[in-house]
């Protein structure tokens, strides 16, 4: 195989990647590494190197339509972007440690997780109405557009969601991935903030969060052009197509598709990494 | 605090990163574009080497190296040219809140960003190393 029918296979599986990420709202990157270093048997760290590269893509590309809709809290994310941001630089600078064999089993703890994540679907938090002194003095609580006007809402739980978002970083920096899973695990399940808000703070972070680490990785060597290449076009055109498709019901079977897959993905991930195949 | 004067600067400075990160996709992709075009022409019959890893040469690892390559024409240097350009579109949304946040004279959040930004600019220039 050379590198014009490389790059063209790569192209492809990203825009699949892309596309099925954009439409069931769970982002490429999970899949993009196991693709490479499963499928194609590439070193992971170039994988990851590729992969973080889509994730800024996507979140940037993303970002753009979100900021219209008026859902996305700034003070919130740029205040817990302290946390992933220095979680990020401390992650990027362990995979450069530890040995891809470990790097390739937390990977596929994530994926597991994230897996059951998205079977599971979304629950509604508890909703409490009282303030919470810490988020009231750091101007966290906001509002946002509902049907009949804004919802005002309280943030709950700072230092909880503070110390997930750090190790929300620290998986995104070591894994080159989003890590979207854990980053609204901890803004709806533990701060309590709704889920629309949730949703696009999250992906406005997600792209701060990776630039954290990007530099870090391009200065040990992770980012190759070539490999980047087409990852990130493929995932570009694949997710820009996936947010025009109408969202239907059918995306509740895709979901559950695509997370059968990512947990397939997960166990691989694992037992390669045990048995020291990656 | 007058929050209705918040919110209206905030939507208004929203549209206009929201604008700039979409630009940012864009002007990066079609750089990467020209790059992989450049790239695929010169060296797409030879055999890709990803399984073993190696790292990337040093000029591909450094602004100042990056933008040298680029301006030779390497295809490679002008995907990670491009690259560069992307990974820049989320440290100026950053750098824009700061300014941002300045113009409301809040004070915690200039901090706040300023931390942020710190730790981005420190993390492209070497930090990491």
């Amino acid at each position: 195989m050379d590198i014009a029918l490389f790059s063209c296979l790569t192209f492809l599986g990203s825009t699949t990647a892309g596309f099925l990420g954009a439409l069931t709202g769970l982002g490429g990157g999970v899949v993009i590494v196991p693709l490479l270093a499963l499928v194609f048997g590439l070193d992971i760290r170039y994988a990851i190197g590729a992969s973080l590269v889509l994730v800024i893509a996507t979140s940037s590309g993303a970002a753009a339509a979100y900021v219209k809709e008026g859902f996305s809290n700034i003070r919130l994310g740029m205040f817990l972007e302290m946390a992933t941001t220095f979680g990020a630089f401390l992650g990027a600078a362990l995979a450069g440690m530890i040995s891809t064999r470990i790097i390739a089993v937390i990977f596929g703890l994530v994926l597991l997780y994230s897996a059951f994540l998205s079977a599971r679907g979304h629950r509604t938090g508890v909703t409490e109405d009282t303030p919470d002194f810490l988020a009231n003095s750091l101007h966290l609580d906001a509002a946002y557009p509902g049907s009949q006007g804004l919802v005002p809402y309280h943030v709950h739980a700072v230092p909880t969601g503070f110390s997930l978002m750090f190790l929300a970083g620290t998986l995104s920096g070591l894994l080159g991935i989003g890590s979207r899973a854990v980053k609204v695990l901890a803004m709806d399940q533990a701060m309590h903030v709704p889920f629309k808000v949730s949703t696009t703070t999250s992906n406005f972070m997600i792209g701060v969060t990776a630039a954290a680490s990007a530099g870090v990785y391009l200065n040990q060597g992770y980012i190759d052009p070539g490999l980047a290449m087409p990852v990130m076009l493929g995932v570009v055109l694949g997710s820009f197509l996936g947010s025009r498709v109408l969202v239907s019901s059918r995306t509740r079977l895709l979901r559950i598709i695509f997370a059968g897959v990512i947990l397939i993905l997960g166990f691989e991930m694992v037992y390669n990494g045990i048995t020291g195949r990656l | 605090m007058n929050d209705k004067r918040f919110a209206i600067s905030d939507a208004g400075i929203d549209e206009l990163i929201g604008g700039l990160l979409r630009v940012g996709v864009v002007v990066s992709s079609l750089i990467v574009l020209i790059g992989g075009g450049l790239y695929l022409k010169r060296h797409g019959t030879e055999l890709p080497n990803y399984h073993m890893f190696y790292g990337e040469p040093s000029e591909l690892r450094s602004v100042l190296g990056i933008v040298k390559e680029a301006l030779s024409f390497s295809g490679r240097g002008i995907i990670q040219f491009g690259l560069l350009l992307l990974i820049a579109t989320p440290v100026m949304r950053v750098a824009f809140a700061v300014v941002a946040f300045m113009i409301q004279r809040d004070r915690i959040y200039v901090g706040v960003t300023l931390i942020v930004l710190s730790v981005l600019l420190f993390s492209l220039a070497g930090g990491g190393r």
